[in-house]
């Protein structure tokens, strides 16, 4: 793998920044977001901080189910942030709809606007179990590779092994590729 | 000439848990202009609620908001209860205090570190922050949620609070106290809190009348008016406690007036639990509310909720209004914005303990006071006229045959 993006991994397990974003809760589970950050719970001791730009942030937790009002404006903030990213929905209403589910200014859960990494269930979502998912979510980059945009299927690990060694071989072309051409430009510019 | 510099907040911004949109114009460093949109948070409560029963429509308008919720099925118990003619056993009565005064207790304490963080004060965030979860403990002891209790019920509670429970409540209520003398303290001898909260976000006696402010803000503009004493409910004409006003009318008095109010809601938790009497906690409901209106009262953390209910007859509201006292305190608010820093605004926002997903009803006006639906076009038209029969007539106007331009 890319050293930078072995970099990035790593600093992505061990201090992931998140922000907070409420698409429509009634507010008990953005205080328990919060909460969980406070020192009864110090989801800082996992390397989580808040931050207040999307750009800033690797993780967006999201609370409530999608208003009319956020829906746009949940996808503007998904988009501004820098790849890769993931996407926490927190609370039962996050999730599904909840018991906002059939409202007419509800559009239903997070996942209806942007794809979803993680759901916390519970009304409201307690904070141990929002650190659990969490720490959840951080276990899995551990072993896997980051979740591409389009899900690929894959049928044996043999496939996944072949598809892995192909992605890492055309990496490493693109590079030496970039390298000698930038050498070529270099050569260039001095003669 | 200086230029007028327009910088819009939001909906999504760092300082606030919940979206907003604040436009605020400033000239120079001052603010001459401040318009909120909200909505952001309109799920269509209300509405939602005209299709569910009695019962089903509790759990919605619990979740109005995540840290009012007993205030808001209270309210609208209260109010259905009414209908019903059905008056609650009154240990009920005394379980349902407890809990409101619970619910003030960490309110404020989650609204002092929520102001500690707009000012750079962290460590009282953190500080407040720690406290609050002693008091969110015993509200998982009683009923087995932090936040959305589930306590209420049509006639009663769903649940008794047992001897040993009692003894958790006073243990925790000592701590508290303890801790909240130290904010006491803190907020009427600390020279920094002074001197950065002062004459913040005036809001004059008269003013706080005028734009309707409710709660806390209103009476640290030095009014003293808190449902509680004014249309008591529940078991509080019984209760002996102060209603605290602070008149210095800026964010500093909204501090002082929260902290001291911590100290009153240990005071009538403890009335409750020496004063409970035994018996049931649940009366009989009828499935079906009879026909009539309603309009009940309740002092929240933040100030005075309103519920307006509409009985038809079946077992579902035909109407169920809610004026949650955030929305009564944003006109208030888009005064104080206005003489003050930019730097100020995060503060003086907070002031008000906003919560936007209580705030976000949506409002039709249907003949109110007597008046007609307009649309655009006939206040255009009202204008035209208006001015012609001033004088103003740029209908005649005669404009020259060729222009050259």
């Amino acid at each position: 793998m890319n050293p930078l993006k072995k970099l990035i991994k790593w600093a992505q397990r061990k201090s992931p920044w998140i922000i907070h974003f409420n698409a429509g809760a009634c507010n008990g589970c953005d205080i328990e977001v919060v909460d969980a950050l406070t020192p009864r719970f110090d989801l800082e001791r996992f390397g989580v901080l808040q931050k207040g730009s999307p750009r800033h942030a690797d993780v967006l937790v999201c609370t409530g189910a999608v208003t009319m009002q956020t829906a746009d404006r949940l996808k503007n903030i998904y988009d501004q942030m820098a790849e890769p990213k993931f996407v926490v929905a927190v609370g039962t209403c996050a999730c599904s709809g909840g018991v906002f589910g059939d409202c007419y200014c509800v559009k239903g859960g997070i996942d209806a606007v942007i794809p979803v990494s993680a759901y916390i269930p519970g009304c409201a979502a307690r904070p141990e179990a929002i650190i659990d998912g969490v720490v959840k979510l951080l276990s899995t980059l551990e072993d896997k590779k980051l979740q591409p945009k389009n899900p690929i299927v894959i049928n044996s690990e043999k496939e996944l092994a072949d598809m892995l060694d192909e992605a890492e071989a055309a990496e490493e072309n693109t590079e030496t590729e970039n390298f000698e051409e930038n050498k070529a430009k270099e050569d260039n510019e001095n003669a | 000439m200086s230029k007028n510099l327009v910088i819009p907040i939001g909906p999504q911004h760092p300082s606030l848990k919940e979206p907003a949109c604040f436009t605020i114009t400033l000239e120079g460093e001052k603010v001459i202009e401040a318009d909120i949109g909200i909505g952001y948070n309109h799920r269509g409560i209300e509405k939602s609620c005209e299709s569910r029963n009695y019962y089903q429509a509790l759990y919605i308008i619990e979740r109005v908001c995540g840290i009012c919720s007993h205030s808001h099925s209270t309210c609208y118990l209260s109010g259905v209860e009414k209908l019903a003619g059905v008056e609650i056993p009154r240990r009920a009565a005394f379980i349902r205090t407890i809990f409101g005064e619970l619910e003030r207790l960490h309110s404020h304490l989650l609204w002092l570190g929520v102001a500690g963080h707009e000012i750079g004060f962290d460590t009282l965030f953190m500080y407040t922050w720690r406290d609050r979860e002693l008091v969110l403990d015993i509200l998982a002891m009683l009923c087995g949620n932090r936040v959305n209790y589930g306590i209420n019920t049509l006639g009663g509670v769903r649940r008794d609070l047992e001897p040993q429970h009692i003894d958790d409540i006073r243990r925790m209520c000592a701590k508290i106290e303890e801790r909240n003398n130290y904010y006491v303290n803190l907020a009427l001898s600390d020279a920094t809190l002074a001197a950065r909260l002062s004459g913040v976000g005036m809001l004059s006696k008269e003013d706080a009348l005028k734009y309707g402010a409710v709660g806390p803000v209103l009476r640290a503009s030095g009014v003293k008016s808190d449902t509680r004493r004014n249309d008591p409910y529940l078991i509080y004409p019984e209760i002996p406690f102060d209603v605290i006003t602070y008149d210095s009318c800026d964010v500093f008095g909204r501090v002082v007036v929260r902290v001291l109010e911590i100290n009153e809601s240990i005071k009538i938790i403890r009335y409750c639990l020496d004063n409970m009497p035994d018996g049931d906690i649940i009366a009989k409901m009828p499935r079906k509310i009879p026909a009539g209106e309603v309009v009940s009262r309740y002092e929240a953390p933040r100030g005075e909720d309103v519920h307006f209910i509409k009985a038809n007859g079946t077992d579902i509201p035909e109407r169920v209004k809610v004026r949650a006292p955030s929305e009564a305190n944003w006109h208030s608010m888009a005064h104080m914005l206005k003489g003050d820093y930019l730097a100020d605004t995060p503060i003086i926002i907070a002031a008000i303990d906003p919560c936007y997903s209580c705030t976000d009803r949506a409002i039709t006006l249907n003949n109110a006071a007597g008046s007609k639906r307009t649309d655009w076009e006939a206040i255009r038209k009202h204008g035209i006229e208006f001015y012609r029969n001033k004088g103003v007539d740029v209908s005649r106007i005669l404009l020259p045959e060729k222009i050259n331009y």
